[in-house]
This record gives structure tokens, sequence and C-alpha cells, in this order.
């Protein structure tokens, strides 16, 4: 089985969960022993881990035919891709793109983020998938995300191979209603033209049948799994006074940051002891500090700014809860995280994860008493604590990318 | 001849209502009236009163010959009072038959006997008195909350005089016995034990549909059990009559047919404490670990089997004494309802039977913040900073202060007549 990707992030060049997800996703399926997975992405760094699949970057893919040398090739792109293969994708070429800029290889420079120009770089992104589509063996195509449904379809369209398309979010869950129809109309799009729809949570699942108008039948939910921390046992609690509460995250209104402003507000009125962390950016974080200031909670509550890498991890293992009251979350991995380094999770029941979590506390985003209360129980109650964090952990670890691999397989083969 | 030995179990909590944190210091008031009434006027509606009429039916038009046990927790008891007078009613016709034996168990339907012996008697005697109030006769059969039961809690049982006392068909304590004969407890032969027979037991309660069963094909495998084997009893909670198995799968007239097809087939029914008098004892049984009545393993892991479950028994049980040594009345009926088991099964991961809370964690949550609120009750009428003993003597010296005021009182009026006598001679 062969399995063209079209994905816009791959470790450890990352800017949100996409990418980690498409990571996980594609290492549990590349356990299959016949799973031959090729992964597109806009533009690669060169340093992706490419031991268990090939990694295409768009920007290395001609499409307007230029002549160059071996050597030139060799020499702009060779650290990529072999100078071979982008002679051999050039004959791929079947349409006149020249409208297109292109550099002196005749490719397209992505950016590989978000920029402005995002629809722009999407349709380029189509232009791609078109020599892929024409040179590259597979038996289906798999998109990830919005930003690639349309080199998808396309692909689809001049391969007549089946399209299985991934929603990791919709316009719905970013927006919190105020949709942007060029958004909507390239997701309806993907997935009235896709042979099956796979959804990370229920919840998706719901808003692309009701939302979309999509055939239950053709929508599946793939729940996401977490990776296993290689390096797990190197992250310590260090005794502490006070216990720590944390959210980290994008701080914008998807996340639901002022519920947990409110929430350690309760806490605090009745309980010593205790601090609030807000980790993270966005733009809804200086109207946090305001709210923080207001409630009069400044010094018990703490703003770190934007946390990387495995500062992330640090941070979840130094906590003592924490806590994700997102307004709509199609998935949400972190309370994944939280739950490998041992740290109880309070997650809203408006989070994809939730469907797959036992040993979590859910509460509603908007239910700030609920969630004050099981702040307090957790910081509490030694036995809640370590039945969440030990119980947790077992679970966690039992939520594995293969399990995740072998569903999407049995979606793959369910089309072809 | 055989011997059917039927008892049933009535038992139905005290809802705690939502009790968050901030609640505590605040609000002294625990329960959920609305869930606990409704729960109560449904299960009396749809299966006790109606259950209740169909067995003195029977007992009549079989001239009294159909008996059957009860053992109705005492916190159910009050339940009734405040919210269906009319069961307990009801019940009392049906002592009034002779056909109906009360059984004794601990008032709060709780695990005292487990955690805290002294607590255990001391709800076992509240029971047996509020028995005797209602239905005129002290109670001589046991019937355990959860039908727990260990050689250490049938020791406890013994002392307290009864003879007689129920368990239930735990594989690993019968092994190759059967249930149908009447055995004793490993070291004190006097106390009797009477084996639920499980598998009849739960044909009846849970696979009644299932297996399309008639009172016909019932008895007819009480007829074929090997010969010998005599004392069948059928334990099972009284909702099974309307509330497990609907009126319309026909329970009630399953029930209503019993007694002539056993009859025809020369069974009769028996009490637990007849049938102990009557039949000898095939063996004792040995149970060093607690057994119960639920699940597979019959163990008591549904109430203390995580640590959650762990945590909030401890912290109860461990101001046992000093709530013993309390007066106030509205604090000794919490402290009763808080233990009640089920409190302690919604918390459990594998089996949390019957809750009303979405997870084990939110059912642990609410329970510890009422649990907090109730020890800061207990806290604030005896300090913790003071031992139990020397409470004990202070609360002995108040206690006997009116008596030792009043002994001195006398001494003085008597010394102050010695002393007047003379003044009124001068």
């Amino acid at each position: 089985m062969k399995a063209l990707m079209f994905g816009w992030e791959f470790p450890p060049h990352i800017l949100g969960g996409l990418g980690t997800a498409s990571y996980g996703l594609t290492r549990g399926m590349a356990m299959q022993e016949d799973m031959e997975l090729t992964f597109v992405i806009p533009k690669p760094h060169g340093d992706e881990d490419q031991s268990f699949l090939k990694i295409i970057g768009a920007c290395n893919v001609p499409v307007v035919r230029k002549e160059n040398s071996w050597d030139h090739v060799n020499l702009r792109i060779g650290s990529m891709m072999h100078p071979d293969e982008y002679f051999w994708l050039r004959e791929g070429i079947k349409y006149d793109y020249r409208r297109i800029h292109t550099n002196d290889l005749g490719c397209i420079d992505f950016s590989g983020r978000y920029p402005d120009n995002l629809i722009e770089e999407i349709s380029n992104y189509e232009a791609v998938a078109s020599v892929l589509a024409n040179r590259v063996e597979f038996d289906i195509i798999h998109s990830h995300d919005w930003l690639t449904y349309p080199a998808g379809v396309f692909a689809k369209q001049i391969s007549g191979k089946p399209l299985v398309i991934h929603v990791h979010a919709t316009d719905f869950d970013r927006s919190r209603g105020q949709v942007n129809p060029t958004v909507y109309g390239i997701e309806r799009r993907g997935m009235d033209m896709a042979d099956h729809i796979m959804t990370v949570s229920d919840l998706t699942r719901r808003i692309v049948i009701e939302k979309y108008h999509q055939d239950p039948r053709k929508v599946t939910t793939v729940h996401n799994a977490v990776e296993p921390l290689p390096d797990v046992d190197l992250f310590k609690k260090t005794p502490r006074k006070d216990k720590v509460i944390t959210f980290l995250g994008r701080i914008t209104m998807q996340k639901g940051p002022e519920y947990f402003v409110e929430a350690a507000h309760s806490v605090l009125q009745r309980t010593k002891g205790v601090r609030f962390v807000m980790a993270g950016s966005g733009d809804m974080m200086n109207a946090m500090i305001d709210l923080v200031a207001k409630r009069g909670i400044a010094d018990k509550f703490h703003f770190t700014g934007f946390l990387k890498g495995r500062q992330v991890h640090e941070m979840l293992a130094e906590s003592d809860v924490y806590i994700m009251p997102s307004v709509s979350e199609p998935f949400g991995i972190s309370p994944l995280e939280a739950m490998q380094v041992g740290t109880p999770s309070i997650i809203s029941k408006q989070s994809g994860c939730a469907e797959i979590l036992t040993h979590a506390i859910k509460t509603d985003y908007w239910d700030i008493d609920a969630m004050a209360d099981a702040i307090y129980a957790i910081v509490k109650n030694p036995a809640m604590f370590e039945s969440l964090s030990k119980l947790g952990l077992e679970e966690v670890n039992n939520i594995k990318w293969y399990d995740a691999g072998l569903k999407v397989r049995r979606i793959y083969d369910s089309v072809l | 001849m055989r011997n059917i030995c039927f008892y049933f179990q009535i038992h139905t909590p005290f809802r705690l209502k939502r009790y968050r944190f901030f609640d505590i210091g605040n609000d002294h008031y625990y329960y959920d009236e609305f869930q606990t009434s409704d729960r109560v006027n449904n299960l009396v509606e749809h299966s006790y009163l109606q259950a209740n009429r169909t067995i003195a039916e029977m007992i009549r038009s079989s001239n009294g010959k159909f008996k059957c046990a009860f053992s109705i927790s005492g916190i159910t008891l009050e339940l009734f009072e405040q919210y269906a007078p009319e069961v307990i009613d009801s019940f009392k016709e049906l002592a009034a038959t002779g056909s109906i034996e009360f059984l004794a168990e601990p008032y709060a339907h709780s695990l005292a006997s487990v955690f805290e012996g002294d607590e255990f008697v001391r709800q076992v005697k509240m029971h047996s008195s509020k028995i005797e109030a209602l239905f005129g006769k002290k109670p001589t059969a046991f019937f355990n909350a959860e039908l727990i039961y260990s050689d250490e809690i049938g020791e406890l049982v013994s002392k307290m005089g009864y003879k007689t006392m129920m368990i239930d068909e735990a594989k690993h304590i019968m092994g190759w016995k059967s249930p149908n004969y009447v055995y004793n407890h490993s070291y004190i032969s006097k106390l009797k034990l009477l084996v639920r027979n499980y598998k009849l037991s739960d044909d009846m309660a849970f696979r009644f549909s299932s297996l399309s069963l008639t009172a016909e094909k019932f008895v007819s495998w009480i007829s074929a059990l090997p010969e010998g084997e005599n004392v069948i009893n059928l334990g099972m909670g009284y909702e099974v009559f309307g509330m497990i198995q609907p009126a319309y799968t026909g329970i009630f007239d399953f029930l209503k047919a019993l007694p002539y097809h056993a009859m025809e087939q020369q069974m009769s029914f028996v009490l637990p404490s007849e049938i102990t008098k009557k039949a000898d004892s095939a063996g004792a049984l040995s149970v060093p670990y607690p057994i119960s009545w639920v699940g597979n393993d019959k163990d008591l892991t549904p109430w203390t089997g995580n640590d959650l479950q762990q945590e909030a028994l401890n912290k109860l049980y461990a101001v046992g004494e000093r709530v013993r040594l309390c007066t106030d009345k509205p604090l000794l009926l919490d402290w009763l309802i808080l233990q009640s088991t089920e409190h302690f099964r919604y918390m459990s991961h594998k089996d949390p039977h019957g809750t009303n809370y979405e997870t084990p964690y939110e059912a642990f949550m609410n329970y510890m913040n009422v649990l907090a609120d109730f020890l800061d009750r207990v806290e604030a009428q005896y300090p913790s900073t003071i031992e139990n003993e020397e409470l004990n003597e202070l609360l002995k010296t108040i206690n006997h202060q009116e008596q030792e005021i009043e002994r001195l009182e006398d001494e003085v009026a008597k010394l102050k007549t010695k002393k007047s006598k003379p003044v009124e001679k001068k």
C-alpha cells in the first residue's frame, strides 16, 4: 500500500498541533509492514526524520520547465532532493503554470507557514500536486487539514485514485462561529470530493456532518494518540511549598483563558498555598493580565510568555494540575502530554480528547465552579492527585498511534 | 423435604447534593431531597407496594405457608417514614400475618463491620430497636449490608446474640460445597450460616426475562437438585419486583404462582431463624477475608478497591470514636448517612453501580467536600487537641456535674436545716 500524503507541517519545525499529529500518525502507520508513505510539505528544512517515510518538499518540485545543468540543481537543492529526482519529476509537468512566480529551477517559493497570502500558497500547492500526481506512484491520497484539500482533490482528479481527507480542525473551531466564507468553501469542496473523511474526534465528526452537510456514512472518527516521551524520567517535580496550576496554550478565545482566571479567583479566595500559571501567548494575553489585576490576584497568578520544545514538557511536569478550558477543541493533545509526565488534567467537555480519557476531570468550559472545585480537590486530596496521576499515566501510555494507524488503514482498504 | 428460604433486601441511600468546596463551612445540609425522594417514590410506586400486596395475597392463599424475610436498613425506614409512610403500614400488615421475619443489619447500611467494630455494634443495636419499635419484634437473624462476611464479623455478630447469619456463595470459600445446606462459623459452632444460592437467585433477579422463566420451570430446577440438598436460600434486592424486572415481564405473576408449584412438589417455605433451628449444620466455613455479594470476585473491591475509596473511608472512620461522644442530633444523623456503602461504590472505577455522578472522580470530590464540612463540625464540637481519653473524662465530669450539684445542694440543705434548728430555738 502506497499512500501520498499532503501535509503542511512536520517536526521539528512546527507551529501548531497539526505537525505533531502528522508525525505521530505517519510513524504509527509506518509500523505496518507493507505501508509506504510519501509525505509532501511546502517547505522542509532538511532536518526532518525521514527514517520511516519519504518527505518531498513542494518548494523543490518544478512546476515550470526550465533548463538547468545537473550540477546547478545539485548545488541549489542537493541537500534536500537528489537532482535525478528533480529531472524525473520535471517530466510530470503537464500544465502551463508560467502565471505563477517561480525561481530559476521552475519551483515555487513556499513559506511553509501561515502567511497573509495563504490562499495563494494553497493554490500553488495544487500546482505541485498536479506534477506529483503525474509521476509519483501511489494507491491513495491522504490530505491533512483544509490547507491541503485542494492539492488532494487535484491529485485525485488527475490520477483517479481515491482521496481521504483528515480533518484536524474546522473553521468553526477556530473562529467560534465567525466562519470565513473562503475557508469554508475550500473545506466544503474538499469534503464533497473526498471518498472518505476522517475526523480527530466525534465532536469534529458532528460538525462535519451538521455544518458541512456530509453523509454520516462517509465520516469516521480516528482519535489522535500521543508519542511516548523518550526521556520521560528526566522530568521531575521540584518540591515546592505552593501547588502550581497551569494553563498552557495559545491565549486566544478558542482556548477559554478567561474561565481559567475566574476559576483561579474562586480557588484563591478560600485556599492558601496555590499559584496559577498562564503559559503561552496570544491575542488575549493583555486582556487576561488586566483581568487578573482587576480580580486582585496578581500576586498568585503568573504569566510566562511563549514556551517551546522542552520547556513545554518541563512546565507540565512542574505543575500539580494542568487545565484546558477550551471552548471548542477538535482534539487537544496537551492534556495527554501532561498526563505523560504524571500531571492530572482538567479538560473541558467541549474538547475531543475528553472522548477517550477516563482519568481526567471533565467540566463544561463555562462551569467555573466545577473547575474550581476540581482544582481544590486535586491540590487538597493527595489520593485524588495520586489516582489521576498514576491511572492517567497508565491510560495515556495505552493510547497508541499504531492503533490509530490501523484504523486509517481500514479506511484506506474500504475505499480502494 | 426441600425448604425454600426467601429473603429480600431493601435499601436506598440519601443522595448527596452538588456540594462545592466553597460551601464548606457555610452550608451544613448535604442532601439532594429531590433526587432522594424521587428515587424512593419510584421504588415504592413501581415495586415495593405491589410486591407487598402480592406477598400478602400469597400468604393468604397459602394459609400462611408462604414465608419470607426482609432486611430493611434503618436509613431506608427513615426515608419511608418521611416520604412514603404507606410502605411502613404495608409492612406492618405483613408482619401481622406472622409469616414474615425482619432481619437485623447495621442501621446505616454501612461498611462499619469491616472498619469499626464499635460503630457496627452500635448500628446493629439501633436497627434492632427501630425494627422492634415499628414491627413489634426484635430480629434474631442477621443480614449484613451487601452480605459482607468474614470470621471476624461473624464473631461480632455472634457476640451480639444472633444465631443465624446470611452469607453469599463465594466460589473461593465454598469450593465443591453446595450452598444448599446449613453451615456454621469456622470456630463458633452456634452461629449458623445460610448460604445464598447465587445461581438460582440471579436467575430470578437478573435473567428472569431472558430465560423466560416460569414458576413451574423454576420449581423443577429446585426439585432436580441432588438428594439431600434441602435448604435453598434465595436472596435478592426487593426492587427486582417491578424495577429490575418491570411488571410487564410478568414477575409478579411468577411470584404468585411459586407457592402453588412448590407445594405441589412437597416443598415448603421457611424463615431464616426457623431453618437454622430445624436443620443441622453440615460443617464449618472458614472465611479469613471479607466476602460480599457483588460481582464475580465477591470481595470488597467495589467499595474499597481504589485509592479514592480508601482515602474517603479512612478519613471518615478516623473520627468515629469522636463522633460517638457527641450528642448533637443532626451531626449524629449525618454521621450515619455518610456511611452508606453507596457513596463509596460511586467512586469505583470498575463498577460504580447506580451512580448519579458522571465519573468516580466527581463522586469523590463531592463526597470529600461534604466530609470536610462534617469533619469541621466534629472539630468545632470537640477540638482534636484534646485526646479522646481526656475528653471522655471531661465529658463524664460535665455530665455528672448536675448529679454532683444536686448531691451538694442536698448536703447544703441538710446542713442548713441542722444549723437553722438551733437558731429557731433562740
